[in-house]
């Protein structure tokens, strides 16, 4: 049995899930910070 | 930590730290996996499916550290009332209950080419699963007690009672001696060779400081949607 499909479908795995949470998070920061700071600039 | 009561000094902390552990992170896990894909050694009984090891260990290690945090958060905030102790312990959730998920997977994987089984109900494997069942039920509570405008108190409490979890993971191989193979590193000493150990150690820091990082960008959103929420209800006033 070759073991390399199992490395990779691990590999992607963890890497998919890593960088989609980064991406995920950065980008509901993002939009946050530049609606609390749109609210500031209308004050 | 009582320093950081105050949102605006930690979010002048927070702002750089978050770009330096991201990047530092991102370029210590590519230098990490690299060196143990391509260049450490294949184990001489499993072969090249040891090479899962860089990945499976530190979602481990994060998915139990990140409750670790949920617990000495809840702690703060039943104690000492810390303002920022319940936004911490949200910020943890997410990123921990992935992270969990993660080992499950990647260690289904590995369990299919090394024990020719996808699962078993093995202490080990089993008491995990039990943590991202933790993990999904503190989501809902943590949400579900903001939307009614609590304190997260609940969440807090449910966070400390979680983590009696934590020993039982980690001692699951020594009470249970099933299929799950026994502790490899220890605080003096590792049964691990050297050669697939630093590239171990190098990717298991890359995805921690990631892992900071995510957990300061998911606080800082929280802080900001916080403000927003607090203007918008002195402009209803």
């Amino acid at each position: 049995m070759t073991h390399w499909p199992f490395i990779a479908g691990a590999y992607a795995v963890a890497l998919i899930a890593t960088f989609g949470l980064t991406g995920w998070s950065f980008a509901a920061m993002r939009r946050a910070e530049r609606e609390a700071d749109s609210l500031k600039d209308r004050r | 930590m009582h320093i950081f009561a105050n949102p605006t000094r930690f979010l002048r902390l927070a702002r750089p730290l978050t770009a330096w552990l991201g990047w530092c992170g991102a370029l210590l896990i590519a230098l990490g996996l690299g060196w143990g894909l391509f260049f450490a050694p294949p184990d001489y009984l499993q072969g090249d499916t040891v090479r899962i090891l860089y990945i499976h260990v530190p979602a481990a290690w994060l998915g139990m550290a990140g409750w670790a945090g949920i617990a000495v958060a809840g702690l703060m905030q039943i104690v000492w009332r810390h303002p920022l102790a319940g936004v911490a312990a949200r910020a943890l959730a997410v990123p921990g209950a992935v992270f969990t998920f993660v080992c499950l997977a990647t260690g289904s994987l590995w369990g299919r080419p090394a024990w020719g089984t996808w699962w078993e109900w093995d202490g080990r494997m089993t008491s995990m699963l039990v943590l991202l069942f933790l993990y999904i039920g503190f989501i809902a509570l943590a949400d579900a007690e903001r939307e009614r405008g609590g304190e997260g108190r609940l969440a807090a409490i449910f966070g400390l009672v979680g983590a009696v979890n934590l020993p039982v993971i980690h001692y699951s191989v020594l009470w249970w001696r099933t299929l799950h193979q026994g502790q490899s590193i220890g605080l003096t000493r590792s049964s691990i060779d050297s050669s697939m150990l630093w590239p171990l150690f190098v990717a298991a820091f890359g995805f921690s400081l990631l892992f900071a990082a995510v957990v300061l960008m998911r606080m800082r959103a929280a802080l900001a949607r916080q403000k927003v929420e607090a203007r918008m209800r002195r402009m209803a006033a």
